[in-house]
């Protein structure tokens, strides 16, 4: 007999059909100038367009290529992309590829996009964004923190939101129960049984490091890969 | 857009140039020489409980004597996780989550959230329940600016502020429980509508409040705008530049502190504000005090907002005419067997949603105000509910700004930036 908490380890049920199909509709690209440009500029790189909720266009972009085209739409004089609103992910679970999402805004041609990358899930792996945008900075350590996703080349990536040495996993994934992995029992006793040191990371206790290079870009991404619970 | 914003004619620190150049300790008459001797930096822990560092915020600072080098910031001493709790949620029961995220201006998220599902859905509220929203979102700005303007001020000394300010939130709280029940989980707002619509009497309430605020406003500004130790204590501290701060994500009026612009009400309109007049304040030197200034400017605006949304308040039903959206009312549900069924409906299943994602930006009290929310066909819930937080934003800058400055400073920038860790952590 199933109880209500099952459902709740258990995770959200979703369809199995596909939530976006890359088949489907392809709006006019000519609607939004920007899109028109990317396709003409990058043309392979650019997967797929569509408009989303009447007005908001959204393009799918080749992953690798992610820096290179971003730059391009902040720098361009015709595109001045000078704003990044939101950086996020999706996981629409089931196996199905986490989606990084860029949403932009030019502050000089008053015009908003969203892009968003494809990411298989042994792949989870793409390019920062901090050296175009420094707000993407604790973005991308949220991204990181909640989905797993390891940004190349980011200057601090650490968890963020979840304590730094948090051994559950990845919360926002779909497979992720929304009790957590470990029972409250175990949560309680791992809680109670730190040591005060813990509460610092090691690179703070340095002193005299240069501000600007928190981390060791390579020192923050080898635990994290090991501490993740399958 | 000529009249789109408004100048100052506050006289500046003589010590600093109009063209925003630093001057550092203002008070300090001549340069007193350096001692030589050896000194060790020192780690020093600001927090997670601490009143100056508003909420459950932990800095980590290294100083070398009374000077930062160094703060590494550390939160999510409050995360709740929202954002996969609303992924177990139909779409009306995520609004009572919506007002928890950020506890100083409950309205402005509730607005926020239900916008973002009508967007998604397409579906066009009425002309009433615009005007009420606009009516509910500047109402909260100027609560979220006072708690900020009450803390800031007794951040460097002054406490008057603090209680007056908190007189007048009082009645802001007394006008949210008077529409909604609640002081600060108010859970205003349902998709395609409002949870009621206005009391009889609550807008002489408003009025009320509309024609005395400015008085204690006024007041406020008497005793901060020209003091010797509040300028001293805020002008040319945490300056940033106009790209800088677009570059770093600042939103709201930290941004405009800095002389940019950009507000979503008037770049992204949204519920006509279009048609509203009203002016952006826009700073020129990105410092404390300038942000103080931009703040103090936004309440007039959301005082003059005010009168005019009340003015055109028009009369008719608040809540969209779709069954499929809107619940009936009780006594249609006791007596028409149609309404049950849709009232059954809605409350057990929810509303369907197209296949898509949405994102809308609002201006809220912090900045800008986005909600993300990706759904597939039919779902009643969303497979993504994403905030994005202007404080979390507007914080990561802290460590940038607060760099060689004093740790009284950092105090200042800290107060200054208007976060709130409810939204921060989620």
């Amino acid at each position: 007999m199933k109880s209500g908490f099952d459902a709740i380890d258990e995770g959200p049920h979703l369809s199995e059909s596909p939530t976006i199909s890359l088949a489907g509709e392809i709006s006019d690209p000519a609607s939004h100038p920007s899109v028109a440009a990317l396709l003409g500029r990058f043309g392979d790189a650019i997967l797929h367009h569509r408009v989303s909720s009447g007005t908001q266009h959204v393009v799918w972009i080749d992953p690798s290529c992610n820096l290179e085209i971003l730059r391009w739409l902040r720098d361009d004089p015709d595109q001045r992309y000078d704003m990044i609103s939101d950086l996020t992910a999706v996981d629409y679970g089931a196996g199905r590829p986490i989606n990084v999402v860029y949403q932009l805004f030019s502050t000089v041609y008053k015009r908003a996009l969203r892009l968003r990358c494809e990411l298989p899930l042994d792949g989870l792996e793409i390019d920062s964004i901090v050296e175009l945008w420094s707000a993407a900075n604790w973005l991308e350590r949220e991204v990181y923190d909640l989905f797993g996703v390891t940004f190349r080349k980011h200057p601090d990536l650490r968890r963020i939101l979840m304590p730094h040495d948090y051994e559950e996993g990845y919360p926002l994934r779909k497979d992720f129960p929304l009790r957590g992995r470990f029972s409250r029992a175990e949560q309680t006793r791992r809680a109670l049984n730190q040591a005060v040191e813990h509460s610092y990371i090691a690179e703070e206790m340095e002193l005299g490091r240069d501000p600007q290079q928190a981390t060791p870009v390579n020192g923050t991404q080898e635990g994290d890969a090991g501490r993740e619970v399958r | 857009m000529s009249s789109r914003t408004v100048e100052y004619t506050v006289g500046r620190n003589p010590e600093m140039g109009v063209d925003g150049s630093v001057a550092r300790s203002p008070l300090l008459p001549f340069d007193i020489p350096e001692p030589s001797l050896d000194t060790e930096n020192m780690l020093i822990n600001i927090g997670p409980q601490h009143p100056a560092t508003h909420g459950v915020l932990r800095l980590v600072c290294e100083l070398d004597g009374e000077t930062v080098k160094r703060v590494i910031p550390h939160i999510g001493y409050l995360h709740s996780s929202f954002e996969k709790l609303g992924e177990y949620r139909t779409w009306n029961q995520i609004v009572t989550l919506t007002d928890r995220i950020d506890y100083l201006a409950p309205l402005i998220y509730n607005c926020a959230y239900v916008m973002t599902v009508e967007k998604l859905m397409e579906i066009e509220v009425t002309e009433r329940c615009k005007v009420v929203r606009v009516i509910c979102m500047e109402m909260d700005r100027i609560f979220s600016h006072l708690l900020w303007l009450g803390t800031t001020a007794i951040d460097v000394g002054a406490v008057t502020p603090f209680l007056y300010a908190f007189q007048e939130r009082e009645r802001i709280y007394k006008l949210h429980e008077a529409f909604t029940g609640a002081r600060i989980t108010t859970s205003a707002t349902r998709v395609g509508g409002m949870m009621a619509d206005l009391p009889e009497g609550w807008t002489d309430g408003l009025q009320n409040f509309i024609d005395t605020f400015l008085n204690t406003l006024d007041e406020i500004d008497c005793l901060l705008t020209r003091n010797q130790i509040h300028i001293g204590r805020s002008q040319g501290v945490g300056a940033i530049s106009a790209e800088d701060a677009i570059n770093s994500g600042f939103t709201g009026p930290n941004l405009r502190a800095s002389g940019v612009d950009y507000d979503v009400r008037k770049d992204q309109p949204y519920y006509d504000y279009e048609t509203y007049d009203f002016e952006i304040p826009v700073g020129r030197h990105g410092d404390c005090y300038d942000r103080y200034l931009c703040r103090m400017e936004e309440m007039r605006q959301s005082i003059s907002l005010l009168r005019q949304a009340l003015d055109r308040l028009p009369d008719g039903p608040i809540d969209v005419e779709d069954p499929n959206i809107s619940l009936p009312s009780k006594t249609d549900c006791m007596s028409d067997m149609e309404s049950m069924i849709h009232h059954f409906k809605l409350i057990t299943e929810g509303i369907p949603a197209p296949e898509g994602d949405c994102y809308m930006a609002i201006e809220g009290s912090k900045g800008e105000l986005g909600m993300y929310i990706v759904a597939e066909e039919g779902g009643t819930k969303p497979v993504r509910w994403r905030i994005r937080p202007p404080s979390f934003v507007n914080l990561s800058v802290l460590p940038k700004l607060a760099e060689e400055h004093l740790v009284s400073d950092l105090i200042m920038i800290n107060a200054s930036l208007d976060i709130v860790l409810g939204e921060i952590d989620r």
